[in-house]
């Protein structure tokens, strides 16, 4: 018995937790279609999640880039289709790879400030402050990192996809010496549109997924600075969660036969 | 004349899960005067205010202001009353990622009131008011001492010109020098604006100075709600022990051995 009332109760809080997100994601999604609009704010955070997360998005990418044209090419010597690294490098990047890595690397980067920035503006009383100054918290705080992450992950993801490519590229032609032209024209003609869509559709969701986590722990943030660490935890914990479980259902709706 | 009430807790019940923390408060503040709550640390006093910015929301009873009663408004009505109430929290709440003009004059920039140097140059004026000079205009607030940082908090309180401000123990945390300049502040401020004021605190001193009346909270309650100067012969044994600061007498604090 005391059994069942433990699965219960866990099942219970499970539920309750997923329906605060979906309030508070719903409540979010809202306020970004009604005004007033904050451009100061939404530029910061346009700058904060673009420009700041470039050197890490940049940097995992191009290392996934080249070590991905490495193995490939020692493994697939085994059945003699070494051909095929050019072909295996862009699939995996724009497909899984660059999305799905530049999603955990800014749920790092700033999943985790948002949550200890809005946490710390919970705790120091900051959002009531906001409140009683005629600013709705959700518009001033939430919307313009939704925004953000919405509009700046699919463009990290684009660069990423491109850097990525790159550092196939120059793992094939400058170590196992691949001819330059035939690596790039290779890459063009098997790549296809859908590949890079599916990739830039996962960005913005897992780019949604990160900034809402971050927001939704901050916003509930309790008891200083205690609250604002396990917040921040919880934040980027979820949001890698998340992004692994949102990545398989968006590829199973686009791949799936 | 005939005294109006600008403010009216009528039976109001507030609980926090198993937590009750208001139960049945009843206290009137008139038009113009200058009241001060007393009561033990976790009575729910900020709870009381905050029930009025709509920050927390009574369970049952009605809080109203100017004779509307504001439990449940829509928030357009709430965006109407909470442009007349300034407040100063109890840590000063500056948003420390803006300036310290731009958090004086940022209930005045997000209304649309001012912008821009109109808006610089009237809270350099009203920083002014609270003896800082415009050097600190452009600092950050972390930069600033915790006397400074509750001046520039209650700057922000009064530019607008509020009819209701509300100081949660403006002078906890602060030197005696410095307490008495802020008590003086809140007096010049609540004055000169013919506001209406409703203080929170622990500091006896400062009751003193700063009050018109006296209300004392006990147990989710309003156990004493009498002029300031029957504050020292009150008649009432909790409200006699809490003053004189005796750890003997109906009051028991719970210590675990």
């Amino acid at each position: 018995m005391k059994l069942f009332s433990g699965i219960g109760s866990v099942v219970l809080t499970f539920l309750a937790a997923t329906g605060r997100v979906a309030a508070f994601a719903g409540s979010g999604l809202s306020h970004c279609l009604r005004p007033p609009f904050y451009g100061k704010q939404i530029l910061r955070q346009l700058i904060e999640v673009g420009f700041y997360c470039l050197p890490v998005v940049a940097l995992t990418t191009l290392f996934s880039g080249m070590v991905l044209a490495l193995q490939s090419y020692t493994g697939f010597a085994r059945f003699s289709a070494e051909s095929a690294v050019a072909n295996v490098v862009v699939l995996s990047m724009t497909r899984e790879l660059a999305p799905v890595l530049a999603g955990l690397m800014v749920a790092g980067r700033i999943g985790a400030s948002m949550a200890a920035e809005i946490g710390t503006m919970r705790v120091t009383e900051q959002i009531d402050a906001l409140s009683t100054l005629s600013t709705h918290p959700m518009k001033y705080l939430v919307v313009p990192r939704i925004i953000a992450g919405l509009t700046m992950l699919p463009i990290l993801v684009l660069i990423g996809d491109i850097i990525g490519v790159m550092g196939g590229y120059l793992v094939g032609v400058y170590r196992l010496g691949f001819n330059a032209v035939g690596y790039i024209e290779q890459t063009w003609n098997f790549i296809e549109t859908l590949d890079v869509v599916s990739g830039l559709v996962k960005a913005a969701v897992f780019g949604f997924i990160v900034t809402l986590m971050g927001c939704y722990h901050g916003y509930m943030s309790r008891g200083g600075a205690q609250g604002v660490g396990i917040a921040t935890t919880n934040a980027v914990v979820s949001s890698a969660i998340l992004i692994l479980v949102a990545n398989y259902v968006i590829t199973e709706s686009f791949f799936s036969k | 004349m005939i005294d109006k009430s600008k403010i009216v807790w009528r039976d109001v019940h507030l609980a926090f899960a198993e937590k009750q923390v208001l139960r049945g408060i009843n206290l009137n503040v008139l038009e113009g005067e200058s009241l001060v709550v007393i009561g033990g640390s976790g009575s729910g006093k900020s709870v009381l205010i905050k029930s009025v910015l709509g920050i927390t929301k009574p369970d049952s009873g009605e809080v109203i202001v100017d004779s509307q009663n504001i439990v449940g408004c829509s928030s357009h009505e709430r965006e109407a009353i909470n442009s007349k109430i300034g407040m100063l929290f109890q840590g000063g709440a500056l948003f420390d990622s803006i300036s310290v003009w731009e958090n004086v004059a940022f209930g005045l920039m997000q209304t649309g009131s001012a912008r821009g140097t109109t808006a610089r140059s009237r809270a350099i004026e009203v920083l002014g008011r609270v003896g800082l000079d415009k050097t600190v205009a452009d600092l950050s607030p972390s930069e600033l001492s915790g006397g400074m940082q509750k001046r520039v908090a209650l700057a922000r309180a009064i530019i607008d010109e509020p009819e209701i401000i509300f100081f949660d123990e403006p002078t906890t945390g602060l030197d005696p020098i410095m307490s008495d300049v802020i008590n003086q502040l809140i007096i010049s401020c609540v004055r000169d604006l013919g506001a209406t004021a409703v203080t929170i605190t622990h500091d006896m001193r400062s009751a003193r100075t700063i009050a018109d009346k006296v209300a004392m909270l006990y147990q989710g309650q309003i156990i004493w709600h009498e002029p300031v100067s029957n504050l020292d012969n009150p008649g009432n044994d909790y409200v006699d022990q809490f003053v004189h600061g005796r750890g003997e007498g109906p009051i028991q604090m719970t210590i675990r051995q």
